[in-house]
């Protein structure tokens, strides 16, 4: 992006680092399995999108995973709670690379590469996704209108329970 | 020969070592994968283009499957003749003809091979002998079948025709969802820590999903009285069950005192909102065919969900999404909505996953200890009731058939 050449003077830094304490709030959040304020990271109206390096580059709109909406989120996290059956598991996410832009007044582009290692209750670990966040994030707000998620492998171990 | 031999019981009991011997593992790729079955390897959908081709596995066996410029659909081992490398290295695309990288041996769209590098040599020197005969480790080549969109193969020239192979309790159930061309709309796959026939064994298990997932049951979707079925083939191999769409979106469990009110309900529940689309009224339809292919209709989802073994206690479960060609803005933010139903991350399918794996690593020290299998009692066949296994004991019955065991 154009504001990230480190010659451009318009680069804000304090933009910067508010959005990537937004990105690091977020991690934190489901890592410490605190999934009843993740859609609040969201707008209420915030799309949540994962899907694969592999149909996105094909052009193929199908997701792993989808939400419009704060509603829909609230219900993901209400299914994880009191439906849905998987064995005890906790991520790790490593969030780097952290690029934005200035869309508008009130929206800011970023993209960032993210690492989510998965620990099972018996200690075995493993990289369990790679790839990038696609994001829109309103200000001053600071929440995501949109966050796709685009995982770099087309495999998913097992099953994807809580949210990357 | 394999040494194994089945439980007393017979079709209620279903031994663990099925699940661990790698000799069988062996035995199922020689009788069933490059036996007299028929395997799934992909969408006509896939392979719209003449020219285009795109690469699977039949089994262990890495596979091409092509459509030639006249439009006929072939498939072949991708396994060069000369020193056995993979012919086609990329997952799908277009090609005029097959090279082989290490030496550039050449391949049509059947998987003939129709030059070998410097056959004659530079010259007048090196080269091949006039009468060596390469073509003699030529890859193998499928008979191919296409049903309403499904393309299937079989290495066998004595396996039955697809249709007969199919038969007719089933043959219906496919027919009544593919009823058009359909459109890719994308695909994932999931890694399933466990031997492949615990998946299809789960699949035909009718009896597990209102236990199992509870995303129904919970958000108080399910209803007891939902009308559904079970089909089997004749021979076991193949099973269809379904359920029809409860028109009772009331709160008659509330009424009658049987739930809480608003105990549990879904903020936006747009997810499940189904149009009847094939136009007979049925909710959910889970289709399989032995040995390693799934057909669902879930509410507006669609999907084709191929099985592919990866040694013992590794499977890869390969998932297509697709819709209809002729989609409407609607249908289309539907089906992608409704996605979330299915897959690794699906609401209703992500225990799947786990629940096999869980046999897998239950079974670990007991080879000899057996499945009880008996819900619906020892029979297979067809009927109204879901809380049965017969579907179960149907695959058991297929699969000891093409094992001899």
């Amino acid at each position: 992006m154009k504001s990230q050449s480190g010659t451009d003077h318009d680069f804000d830094v304090t933009l910067q680092l508010a959005i990537e304490r937004l990105h690091a709030r977020y991690a934190q959040a489901l890592d410490t399995d605190q999934l009843e304020k993740w859609p609040d990271f969201f707008t209420e109206k915030g799309r949540y999108r994962i899907t694969t390096a592999e149909n996105e580059a094909r052009g193929l709109p199908l997701p792993v995973l989808y939400a419009e909406g704060r509603a829909m989120l609230t219900d993901r996290v209400a299914s994880l709670r009191h439906a849905n059956i998987y064995e005890p598991q906790r991520y790790r996410h490593m969030v780097s690379a952290v690029l934005i832009e200035r869309e508008t007044e009130g929206t800011v582009k970023s993209i960032a590469n993210f690492l989510v290692v998965r620990i099972m209750e018996n200690g075995e670990t493993m990289l369990f996704a790679s790839g990038r966040y696609v994001d829109r994030i309103v200000l001053p707000e600071m929440r995501y209108e949109e966050r796709v998620v685009i995982c770099d492998s087309r495999r998913f171990d097992t099953l994807l329970a809580i949210p990357l | 020969m394999l040494s194994r031999s089945w439980p007393a019981e017979g079709a209620t009991r279903v031994p663990y070592w099925v699940y661990q011997d790698e000799e069988v593992y062996r035995e199922e790729q020689r009788r069933i994968f490059q036996g007299p079955a028929w395997n799934y390897l992909c969408l006509e959908a896939e392979l719209a283009e003449p020219g285009s081709f795109m690469t699977t596995f039949v089994g262990d066996m890495p596979v091409v499957v092509t459509r030639d410029p006249q439009g006929v659909l072939h498939a072949f081992e991708n396994r060069c003749a000369h020193r056995g490398a993979l012919i086609c290295i990329q997952a799908r695309g277009r090609a005029e003809r097959f090279n082989c990288i290490y030496h550039n041996w050449t391949y049509d769209h059947a998987g003939n091979l129709t030059s070998v590098a410097f056959r004659k040599g530079i010259a007048g020197k090196g080269g091949m002998p006039a009468d060596a005969h390469p073509e003699s480790q030529a890859p193998k080549q499928f008979r191919v079948a296409s049903l309403h969109g499904l393309v299937f193969g079989t290495l066998s020239q004595s396996a039955p025709a697809l249709d007969d192979y199919i038969g007719p309790e089933i043959l219906p159930r496919l027919k009544r969802v593919m009823i058009k061309p359909v459109k890719v709309l994308g695909t994932y796959t999931q890694v399933l820590p466990n031997n492949w026939k615990l998946y299809m064994d789960n699949v035909k298990d009718t009896y597990h999903a209102s236990l199992l997932h509870l995303f129904f049951t919970r958000f108080r979707i399910n209803r007891l009285t939902q009308k559904g079925g079970v089909f089997v083939s004749a021979d076991g191999a193949h099973h269809c069950t379904y359920t029809e769409i409860v028109e009772d979106r009331g709160d008659a469990y509330e009424k009658g005192g049987m739930r809480a009110a608003n105990e549990f309900a879904l903020q936006n529940p747009e997810i499940l909102e189904q149009v009847d689309e094939l136009g007979d009224n049925v909710s959910i339809q889970i289709l399989s065919l032995f040995p390693g292919f799934v057909l669902h209709q879930i509410r507006n989802s669609l999907a084709a969900r191929q099985v592919v073994p990866k040694g013992i206690d590794r499977t890869e479960l390969h998932w297509t999404l697709f819709g209809f060609a002729d989609d409407d803005q609607a249908m289309a933010r539907r089906r992608l909505l409704q996605a979330n139903l299915v897959g690794p991350a699906g609401y209703i399918s992500m225990e799947d996953g786990a629940a096999t794996g869980f046999v897998q690593r239950g079974v670990a020290a007991s080879p000899d200890r057996a499945s009880v299998i008996e819900m619906g009692g020892a029979t297979i066949g067809s009927g109204d009731s879901r809380v049965t296994e017969t579907a179960v004991r149907g695959l058991w019955k297929a699969w000891r058939s093409y094992m001899q065991l």
